[in-house]
Protein backbone atom coordinates (compact mmCIF):
# COMPACT_ATOMS: atom_id res chain seq x y z
CA UNK A 1 0.00 0.00 0.00
CA UNK A 2 2.97 2.28 0.57
CA UNK A 3 4.23 2.02 -2.98
CA UNK A 4 0.61 2.71 -4.01
CA UNK A 5 0.17 6.09 -2.64
CA UNK A 6 3.71 7.40 -2.26
CA UNK A 7 5.32 5.99 -5.62
CA UNK A 8 2.53 6.27 -7.87
CA UNK A 9 4.94 5.79 -11.20
CA UNK A 10 5.23 2.15 -9.78
CA UNK A 11 2.34 0.08 -10.04
CA UNK A 12 2.57 -3.40 -8.10
CA UNK A 13 0.03 -5.12 -10.35
CA UNK A 14 -0.39 -7.75 -8.07
CA UNK A 15 0.88 -8.65 -4.31
CA UNK A 16 4.83 -8.48 -4.92
CA UNK A 17 4.49 -7.80 -9.08
CA UNK A 18 5.47 -4.92 -10.16
CA UNK A 19 5.62 -2.48 -13.46
CA UNK A 20 8.55 -1.06 -13.41
CA UNK A 21 8.75 -0.40 -17.47
CA UNK A 22 9.09 3.07 -19.43
CA UNK A 23 6.15 5.28 -21.27
CA UNK A 24 7.18 6.41 -24.63
CA UNK A 25 4.60 9.41 -25.03
CA UNK A 26 6.66 11.05 -27.96
CA UNK A 27 6.97 7.88 -30.61
CA UNK A 28 4.71 8.59 -33.55
CA UNK A 29 6.70 6.04 -36.20
CA UNK A 30 7.03 2.57 -35.17
CA UNK A 31 8.75 0.99 -38.52
CA UNK A 32 6.47 2.10 -40.60
CA UNK A 33 3.35 1.47 -38.10
CA UNK A 34 1.94 5.03 -37.18
CA UNK A 35 1.63 4.94 -33.34
CA UNK A 36 -0.43 8.46 -32.91
CA UNK A 37 -0.51 8.06 -29.13
CA UNK A 38 2.74 6.51 -28.23
CA UNK A 39 3.81 3.37 -26.79
CA UNK A 40 4.71 1.51 -23.30
CA UNK A 41 7.59 -0.85 -22.89
CA UNK A 42 6.35 -3.03 -19.73
CA UNK A 43 8.59 -5.04 -17.86
CA UNK A 44 7.39 -6.74 -14.69
CA UNK A 45 9.63 -7.45 -11.52
CA UNK A 46 8.27 -10.39 -9.09
CA UNK A 47 9.61 -10.09 -5.30
CA UNK A 48 10.29 -13.57 -4.50
CA UNK A 49 12.82 -15.83 -3.04
CA UNK A 50 14.46 -15.58 -6.29
CA UNK A 51 13.93 -11.85 -7.78
CA UNK A 52 13.22 -12.25 -11.23
CA UNK A 53 12.22 -9.01 -13.81
CA UNK A 54 10.55 -9.85 -17.17
CA UNK A 55 11.55 -8.41 -19.79
CA UNK A 56 13.12 -5.01 -20.71
CA UNK A 57 12.67 -2.13 -22.45
CA UNK A 58 14.20 0.16 -25.08
CA UNK A 59 17.33 1.41 -25.06
CA UNK A 60 17.23 5.15 -24.70
CA UNK A 61 14.05 4.11 -21.64
CA UNK A 62 16.66 2.25 -19.32
CA UNK A 63 17.22 4.95 -17.09
CA UNK A 64 13.55 4.87 -16.36
CA UNK A 65 13.54 0.98 -15.96
CA UNK A 66 16.38 0.88 -13.45
CA UNK A 67 14.46 4.11 -11.87
CA UNK A 68 11.23 2.68 -11.43
CA UNK A 69 13.56 -0.84 -10.21
CA UNK A 70 15.31 1.16 -7.67
CA UNK A 71 11.64 2.38 -6.13
CA UNK A 72 11.12 -1.25 -5.02
CA UNK A 73 14.31 -3.08 -5.11
CA UNK A 74 18.24 -3.10 -4.83
CA UNK A 75 18.41 -3.92 -8.52
CA UNK A 76 21.46 -5.93 -7.70
CA UNK A 77 18.78 -7.88 -6.19
CA UNK A 78 17.66 -9.13 -8.95
CA UNK A 79 18.23 -12.93 -9.51
CA UNK A 80 16.63 -13.60 -12.52
CA UNK A 81 15.81 -12.22 -15.88
CA UNK A 82 13.37 -13.48 -17.88
CA UNK A 83 13.46 -12.52 -21.97
CA UNK A 84 10.40 -13.46 -23.32
CA UNK A 85 11.13 -11.41 -26.82
CA UNK A 86 14.32 -10.16 -27.98
CA UNK A 87 13.14 -7.52 -30.46
CA UNK A 88 14.96 -4.40 -29.40
CA UNK A 89 11.86 -2.26 -27.84
CA UNK A 90 12.51 -5.24 -25.38
CA UNK A 91 15.54 -5.68 -24.91
CA UNK A 92 17.82 -2.71 -26.30
CA UNK A 93 18.29 -1.85 -22.57
CA UNK A 94 19.68 -5.22 -21.43
CA UNK A 95 23.29 -5.08 -21.54
CA UNK A 96 23.02 -2.22 -18.75
CA UNK A 97 20.22 -4.36 -17.19
CA UNK A 98 22.41 -7.34 -16.67
CA UNK A 99 25.40 -5.12 -16.09
CA UNK A 100 23.97 -3.17 -13.08
CA UNK A 101 21.52 -6.52 -12.03
CA UNK A 102 24.35 -9.88 -12.46
CA UNK A 103 21.51 -11.64 -12.86
CA UNK A 104 22.61 -15.49 -11.84
CA UNK A 105 20.18 -16.88 -14.88
CA UNK A 106 18.97 -15.30 -18.00
CA UNK A 107 16.02 -17.65 -19.16
CA UNK A 108 14.84 -17.77 -22.77
CA UNK A 109 13.85 -19.91 -25.83
CA UNK A 110 16.71 -21.23 -27.88
CA UNK A 111 16.01 -19.28 -30.14
CA UNK A 112 16.45 -16.31 -27.84
CA UNK A 113 19.35 -17.64 -26.86
CA UNK A 114 20.13 -17.44 -30.74
CA UNK A 115 18.78 -13.96 -31.19
CA UNK A 116 20.67 -12.36 -28.04
CA UNK A 117 23.80 -13.95 -29.79
CA UNK A 118 22.99 -11.91 -32.50
CA UNK A 119 21.81 -8.93 -31.23
CA UNK A 120 24.62 -8.13 -28.23
CA UNK A 121 27.30 -10.35 -29.44
CA UNK A 122 27.88 -11.56 -25.58
CA UNK A 123 28.78 -14.93 -24.86
CA UNK A 124 29.34 -14.50 -21.07
CA UNK A 125 25.45 -13.65 -20.07
CA UNK A 126 24.50 -16.68 -17.97
CA UNK A 127 22.19 -17.75 -20.62
CA UNK A 128 19.91 -20.54 -19.46
CA UNK A 129 17.83 -22.46 -22.37
CA UNK A 130 13.72 -22.99 -21.10
CA UNK A 131 11.56 -24.92 -23.83
CA UNK A 132 7.53 -25.10 -23.59
CA UNK A 133 5.95 -26.39 -20.16
CA UNK A 134 9.32 -26.01 -18.29
CA UNK A 135 8.82 -24.82 -14.85
CA UNK A 136 10.87 -22.77 -12.96
CA UNK A 137 10.37 -22.20 -9.17
CA UNK A 138 11.52 -19.11 -7.68
CA UNK A 139 9.90 -19.15 -4.26
CA UNK A 140 6.74 -19.31 -3.62
CA UNK A 141 5.89 -18.71 -7.12
CA UNK A 142 6.68 -21.14 -10.34
CA UNK A 143 7.13 -19.68 -14.10
CA UNK A 144 5.93 -21.88 -16.92
CA UNK A 145 7.14 -21.00 -19.99
CA UNK A 146 5.38 -21.51 -23.34
CA UNK A 147 6.81 -21.01 -26.08
CA UNK A 148 4.92 -18.94 -29.15
CA UNK A 149 7.53 -19.55 -32.08
CA UNK A 150 6.21 -16.63 -34.58
CA UNK A 151 3.99 -15.02 -32.48
CA UNK A 152 5.55 -12.65 -33.79
CA UNK A 153 9.59 -13.70 -33.70
CA UNK A 154 10.83 -17.12 -33.52
CA UNK A 155 11.93 -16.24 -30.07
CA UNK A 156 8.78 -14.78 -28.82
CA UNK A 157 7.86 -17.00 -25.74
CA UNK A 158 4.84 -16.67 -22.87
CA UNK A 159 5.33 -16.83 -19.15
CA UNK A 160 2.70 -17.76 -16.98
CA UNK A 161 3.07 -17.84 -13.00
CA UNK A 162 0.14 -20.09 -12.11
CA UNK A 163 0.20 -19.12 -8.02
CA UNK A 164 -1.32 -15.38 -9.42
CA UNK A 165 -2.87 -16.50 -12.38
CA UNK A 166 -0.83 -14.19 -14.09
CA UNK A 167 0.16 -14.43 -17.85
CA UNK A 168 2.72 -12.35 -18.70
CA UNK A 169 1.70 -12.77 -22.96
CA UNK A 170 4.98 -10.81 -24.41
CA UNK A 171 4.08 -8.61 -27.15
CA UNK A 172 0.88 -10.82 -28.02
CA UNK A 173 -2.28 -8.95 -26.51
CA UNK A 174 -0.43 -5.80 -26.76
CA UNK A 175 -1.09 -1.95 -28.14
CA UNK A 176 0.56 1.08 -29.02
CA UNK A 177 -0.66 3.62 -26.28
CA UNK A 178 0.88 5.74 -23.78
CA UNK A 179 -0.76 6.24 -20.63
CA UNK A 180 -0.25 6.65 -17.41
CA UNK A 181 -3.17 4.14 -16.46
CA UNK A 182 -1.75 0.47 -16.43
CA UNK A 183 -4.89 -1.35 -16.27
CA UNK A 184 -7.54 -1.73 -19.20
CA UNK A 185 -10.29 -0.77 -16.38
CA UNK A 186 -9.15 2.59 -16.10
CA UNK A 187 -9.31 3.81 -19.99
CA UNK A 188 -11.84 3.96 -22.49
CA UNK A 189 -12.73 0.51 -23.71
CA UNK A 190 -13.38 1.38 -27.01
CA UNK A 191 -10.73 3.15 -27.65
CA UNK A 192 -8.23 0.41 -26.10
CA UNK A 193 -9.53 -2.12 -28.59
CA UNK A 194 -8.87 0.41 -31.25
CA UNK A 195 -5.41 0.43 -30.47
CA UNK A 196 -5.58 -3.32 -29.84
CA UNK A 197 -7.06 -4.25 -33.29
CA UNK A 198 -4.66 -2.06 -34.69
CA UNK A 199 -1.98 -3.96 -33.12
CA UNK A 200 -3.04 -7.04 -34.30
CA UNK A 201 -3.68 -6.18 -38.14
CA UNK A 202 -0.33 -4.49 -38.12
CA UNK A 203 2.19 -7.24 -36.20
CA UNK A 204 0.25 -10.25 -35.86
CA UNK A 205 -1.93 -11.03 -38.90
CA UNK A 206 0.28 -12.83 -41.39
CA UNK A 207 0.60 -15.32 -38.18
CA UNK A 208 -2.99 -15.47 -37.90
CA UNK A 209 -2.79 -19.44 -38.46
CA UNK A 210 -0.43 -19.79 -35.34
CA UNK A 211 -2.46 -17.69 -33.21
CA UNK A 212 -5.28 -20.38 -34.18
CA UNK A 213 -3.83 -22.83 -33.07
CA UNK A 214 -2.43 -21.09 -29.64
CA UNK A 215 -5.94 -19.86 -28.51
CA UNK A 216 -7.05 -23.50 -28.88
CA UNK A 217 -3.93 -24.74 -27.17
CA UNK A 218 -4.28 -21.88 -24.31
CA UNK A 219 -8.18 -23.26 -23.79
CA UNK A 220 -7.04 -26.75 -23.54
CA UNK A 221 -4.19 -26.13 -21.06
CA UNK A 222 -7.44 -25.29 -18.73
CA UNK A 223 -5.25 -22.72 -17.15
CA UNK A 224 -6.49 -19.63 -14.92
CA UNK A 225 -6.34 -16.83 -16.02
CA UNK A 226 -7.09 -13.96 -13.71
CA UNK A 227 -4.84 -11.28 -15.54
CA UNK A 228 -3.05 -10.86 -19.14
CA UNK A 229 -0.17 -8.71 -18.97
CA UNK A 230 1.35 -7.50 -22.65
CA UNK A 231 5.11 -6.06 -23.19
CA UNK A 232 3.02 -2.81 -24.73
CA UNK A 233 0.14 -1.12 -23.66
CA UNK A 234 -2.44 -2.05 -21.12
CA UNK A 235 -2.73 -4.67 -18.50
CA UNK A 236 -6.04 -6.81 -19.06
CA UNK A 237 -7.53 -6.95 -15.30
CA UNK A 238 -11.02 -6.64 -16.21
CA UNK A 239 -12.16 -9.51 -17.78
CA UNK A 240 -8.92 -10.42 -19.75
CA UNK A 241 -9.87 -13.07 -21.62
CA UNK A 242 -11.75 -10.35 -23.73
CA UNK A 243 -8.64 -10.17 -25.20
CA UNK A 244 -8.31 -13.61 -26.05
CA UNK A 245 -11.93 -13.88 -27.86
CA UNK A 246 -10.76 -10.80 -29.73
CA UNK A 247 -8.16 -12.70 -31.10
CA UNK A 248 -9.90 -15.73 -31.64
CA UNK A 249 -11.98 -13.99 -33.93
CA UNK A 250 -9.42 -11.48 -35.37
CA UNK A 251 -7.50 -14.46 -36.40
CA UNK A 252 -10.13 -16.40 -38.31
CA UNK A 253 -9.92 -13.02 -40.38
CA UNK A 254 -13.60 -13.06 -40.59
CA UNK A 255 -15.44 -10.27 -42.25
CA UNK A 256 -18.19 -8.03 -42.56
CA UNK A 257 -20.44 -6.48 -45.65
CA UNK A 258 -17.89 -3.58 -45.86
CA UNK A 259 -15.14 -2.60 -48.63
CA UNK A 260 -12.00 -0.52 -48.50
CA UNK A 261 -11.25 1.29 -51.55
CA UNK A 262 -7.50 2.54 -51.25
CA UNK A 263 -6.37 5.23 -53.68
CA UNK A 264 -3.83 7.74 -54.52
CA UNK A 265 -4.66 10.35 -57.26
CA UNK A 266 -2.55 13.20 -59.22
CA UNK A 267 -5.64 15.41 -60.85
CA UNK A 268 -8.62 13.85 -58.89
CA UNK A 269 -9.39 11.70 -62.27
CA UNK A 270 -8.49 8.18 -59.85
CA UNK A 271 -10.26 9.88 -57.36
CA UNK A 272 -13.75 10.10 -59.42
CA UNK A 273 -13.51 6.82 -60.06
CA UNK A 274 -13.14 5.79 -56.71
CA UNK A 275 -16.11 7.51 -55.67
CA UNK A 276 -18.00 6.25 -58.43
CA UNK A 277 -16.98 2.70 -57.17
CA UNK A 278 -18.33 3.32 -53.91
CA UNK A 279 -21.52 4.82 -54.92
CA UNK A 280 -22.19 0.89 -56.89
CA UNK A 281 -21.22 -0.43 -53.01
CA UNK A 282 -23.13 1.79 -51.08
CA UNK A 283 -26.33 1.13 -53.50
CA UNK A 284 -25.94 -2.50 -52.98
CA UNK A 285 -26.12 -2.04 -49.21
CA UNK A 286 -22.20 -2.48 -48.35
CA UNK A 287 -20.71 -0.19 -45.91
CA UNK A 288 -17.39 1.28 -47.00
CA UNK A 289 -14.22 3.27 -46.65
CA UNK A 290 -12.77 5.34 -48.98
CA UNK A 291 -8.69 5.77 -48.06
CA UNK A 292 -6.53 8.39 -49.79
CA UNK A 293 -2.82 7.15 -49.20
CA UNK A 294 -1.88 10.99 -48.99
CA UNK A 295 -4.10 11.07 -46.03
CA UNK A 296 -4.33 8.10 -44.62
CA UNK A 297 -1.15 5.72 -43.40
CA UNK A 298 -0.95 2.64 -44.33
CA UNK A 299 -0.86 1.08 -40.96
CA UNK A 300 -4.71 2.85 -40.54
CA UNK A 301 -5.50 1.19 -44.11
CA UNK A 302 -4.50 -2.13 -42.75
CA UNK A 303 -6.26 -1.76 -39.65
CA UNK A 304 -9.58 -0.92 -41.68
CA UNK A 305 -8.94 -3.76 -43.98
CA UNK A 306 -9.04 -6.54 -41.59
CA UNK A 307 -12.71 -7.03 -41.39
CA UNK A 308 -13.09 -5.52 -44.97
CA UNK A 309 -14.75 -8.23 -47.65
CA UNK A 310 -13.60 -6.54 -50.49
CA UNK A 311 -10.03 -4.43 -51.28
CA UNK A 312 -10.62 -2.27 -54.30
CA UNK A 313 -7.40 -0.36 -54.88
CA UNK A 314 -6.72 2.83 -57.10
CA UNK A 315 -3.46 4.21 -58.91
CA UNK A 316 -3.24 6.35 -61.86
CA UNK A 317 -0.20 6.03 -64.24
CA UNK A 318 3.20 7.91 -63.55
CA UNK A 319 6.16 7.52 -65.60
CA UNK A 320 4.72 3.78 -66.38
CA UNK A 321 4.04 2.96 -63.15
CA UNK A 322 1.59 3.34 -60.07
CA UNK A 323 2.28 6.00 -57.84
CA UNK A 324 5.03 5.31 -54.93
CA UNK A 325 2.32 5.41 -52.24
CA UNK A 326 0.53 2.73 -53.89
CA UNK A 327 3.65 0.39 -54.24
CA UNK A 328 4.43 1.27 -50.67
CA UNK A 329 0.43 0.41 -49.75
CA UNK A 330 0.56 -3.50 -51.90
CA UNK A 331 4.29 -3.73 -49.94
CA UNK A 332 3.08 -3.67 -47.08
CA UNK A 333 0.12 -5.12 -47.71
CA UNK A 334 1.54 -8.17 -48.84
CA UNK A 335 3.81 -9.04 -46.52
CA UNK A 336 0.73 -8.94 -43.82
CA UNK A 337 -0.88 -12.18 -46.16
CA UNK A 338 -4.37 -11.30 -45.98
CA UNK A 339 -6.45 -14.20 -46.57
CA UNK A 340 -10.56 -14.74 -47.90
CA UNK A 341 -10.74 -11.24 -49.86
CA UNK A 342 -11.77 -10.10 -53.02
CA UNK A 343 -9.80 -7.48 -54.87
CA UNK A 344 -10.45 -5.32 -57.81
CA UNK A 345 -8.22 -2.56 -59.78
CA UNK A 346 -8.93 0.85 -61.12
CA UNK A 347 -6.91 4.17 -62.67
CA UNK A 348 -7.09 6.68 -64.53
CA UNK A 349 -4.03 7.03 -67.27
CA UNK A 350 -2.19 9.35 -70.03
CA UNK A 351 -1.17 7.50 -72.77
CA UNK A 352 0.60 4.21 -71.17
CA UNK A 353 -1.87 2.67 -68.51
CA UNK A 354 0.47 0.34 -66.63
CA UNK A 355 -0.21 1.08 -62.98
CA UNK A 356 -3.97 -0.88 -62.98
CA UNK A 357 -1.86 -3.87 -64.59
CA UNK A 358 0.63 -3.97 -61.77
CA UNK A 359 -2.10 -3.51 -59.20
CA UNK A 360 -4.08 -6.57 -60.44
CA UNK A 361 -0.79 -8.57 -60.61
CA UNK A 362 -0.29 -7.91 -56.95
CA UNK A 363 -3.06 -8.88 -55.96
CA UNK A 364 -2.90 -12.09 -57.72
CA UNK A 365 -0.31 -12.38 -56.05
CA UNK A 366 -2.06 -12.26 -52.49
CA UNK A 367 -4.71 -14.47 -53.83
CA UNK A 368 -7.62 -12.34 -53.91
CA UNK A 369 -10.46 -13.61 -55.63
CA UNK A 370 -10.45 -10.98 -58.65
CA UNK A 371 -13.62 -8.60 -60.21
CA UNK A 372 -12.08 -7.95 -63.93
CA UNK A 373 -9.29 -7.35 -65.19
CA UNK A 374 -9.05 -3.73 -64.00
CA UNK A 375 -10.81 -0.42 -65.02
CA UNK A 376 -7.99 2.17 -67.02
CA UNK A 377 -9.60 5.02 -68.13
CA UNK A 378 -7.84 8.24 -70.06
CA UNK A 379 -7.31 11.48 -68.60
CA UNK A 380 -10.55 12.45 -67.11
CA UNK A 381 -13.43 9.82 -66.69
CA UNK A 382 -16.40 11.09 -68.68
CA UNK A 383 -20.34 9.76 -67.69
CA UNK A 384 -19.85 5.97 -69.46
CA UNK A 385 -16.27 5.45 -67.89
CA UNK A 386 -18.18 6.34 -64.16
CA UNK A 387 -20.81 4.24 -65.34
CA UNK A 388 -18.31 0.94 -65.78
CA UNK A 389 -16.87 2.41 -62.12
CA UNK A 390 -20.79 2.10 -60.51
CA UNK A 391 -21.11 -1.49 -62.45
CA UNK A 392 -18.17 -2.78 -60.88
CA UNK A 393 -19.08 -1.83 -57.31
CA UNK A 394 -22.22 -2.92 -57.79
CA UNK A 395 -21.24 -6.14 -58.94
CA UNK A 396 -18.77 -6.59 -56.33
CA UNK A 397 -21.61 -5.11 -53.51
CA UNK A 398 -23.72 -8.45 -54.72
CA UNK A 399 -20.94 -10.79 -54.60
CA UNK A 400 -20.53 -9.47 -51.03
CA UNK A 401 -23.42 -10.15 -50.02
CA UNK A 402 -23.66 -13.76 -51.37
CA UNK A 403 -20.38 -14.52 -49.14
CA UNK A 404 -21.07 -12.67 -46.27
CA UNK A 405 -24.20 -13.87 -44.02
CA UNK A 406 -25.50 -10.65 -42.42
CA UNK B 1 11.05 -40.16 -46.94
CA UNK B 2 13.03 -37.33 -44.57
CA UNK B 3 11.51 -34.73 -42.36
CA UNK B 4 13.32 -31.07 -42.94
CA UNK B 5 12.76 -28.44 -40.16
CA UNK B 6 13.28 -24.60 -40.90
CA UNK B 7 15.84 -23.66 -39.25
CA UNK B 8 14.47 -20.08 -38.66
CA UNK B 9 11.29 -21.04 -36.89
CA UNK B 10 11.34 -25.00 -35.91
CA UNK B 11 8.45 -25.97 -38.54
CA UNK B 12 8.66 -29.60 -39.47
CA UNK B 13 7.72 -30.33 -43.33
CA UNK B 14 6.52 -33.87 -43.04
CA UNK B 15 6.50 -35.19 -46.59
CA UNK B 16 3.60 -37.84 -45.37
CA UNK B 17 1.52 -34.55 -44.71
CA UNK B 18 2.90 -32.23 -47.57
CA UNK B 19 1.28 -28.81 -47.50
CA UNK B 20 -1.77 -28.79 -48.58
CA UNK B 21 -2.28 -25.17 -47.75
CA UNK B 22 -0.63 -24.11 -50.42
CA UNK B 23 -0.75 -26.92 -52.92
CA UNK B 24 2.01 -29.55 -52.05
CA UNK B 25 0.45 -33.32 -52.13
CA UNK B 26 0.32 -35.52 -49.24
CA UNK B 27 3.56 -37.56 -50.69
CA UNK B 28 5.71 -34.66 -51.68
CA UNK B 29 9.40 -35.43 -50.89
CA UNK B 30 11.28 -32.15 -49.80
CA UNK B 31 13.45 -32.32 -52.51
CA UNK B 32 10.62 -32.37 -54.49
CA UNK B 33 8.80 -28.87 -53.10
CA UNK B 34 8.58 -26.33 -55.96
CA UNK B 35 12.22 -24.00 -55.82
CA UNK B 36 10.02 -21.09 -54.58
CA UNK B 37 8.02 -22.84 -52.22
CA UNK B 38 8.61 -21.49 -48.35
CA UNK B 39 8.36 -22.34 -45.43
CA UNK B 40 4.30 -21.80 -44.33
CA UNK B 41 5.08 -20.39 -41.03
CA UNK B 42 7.83 -18.03 -41.44
CA UNK B 43 8.14 -17.35 -45.22
CA UNK B 44 11.60 -18.68 -45.13
CA UNK B 45 12.71 -20.53 -48.32
CA UNK B 46 13.96 -23.90 -48.92
CA UNK B 47 17.61 -23.35 -48.63
CA UNK B 48 16.62 -22.44 -44.45
CA UNK B 49 15.84 -26.16 -44.14
CA UNK B 50 17.80 -28.82 -42.37
CA UNK B 51 16.82 -32.68 -42.47
CA UNK B 52 15.30 -33.06 -38.92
Amino acid sequence: MILEEKLRTVVEIKKGVHWVGAVDWHVRDFHGYSVNKGSTYNSYLVLDEKVTLFDAVKKPFKSDMLHNIYKVIEPSKIDYLVVNHVEPDHSGSIPEIIETTKPEKVFCSSRGKKALLDHYHREDWPYEVVESGQEIPIGKRTITFLETRMLHWPDSMFSYIKEESLLISSDAFGQHWATSERFNDQVDSSELMAHAVKYYANILLPYSGLVQKLVAEVKKMNIKIDMIAPDHGLIWRDNPLQIVEAYDKWSKQGCKRKALIIYDTMWHSTEMMAKAIADGLIESGISIKLMNLAVDHRSDVITEMIDSKAVILGSPTLNNGMLPRMADMLCYMKGLRPINKFGAAFGSYGWSGEAVKQIVKSLEDMKMKLFGAGINLQFVPNHEGLKKCVDLGREMGAAIKDAVPV
Amino acid sequence: MGKYVCQVCGYVYDPAAGDPDNGVNPGTTFADLPADWVCPVCGADKDSFSPE
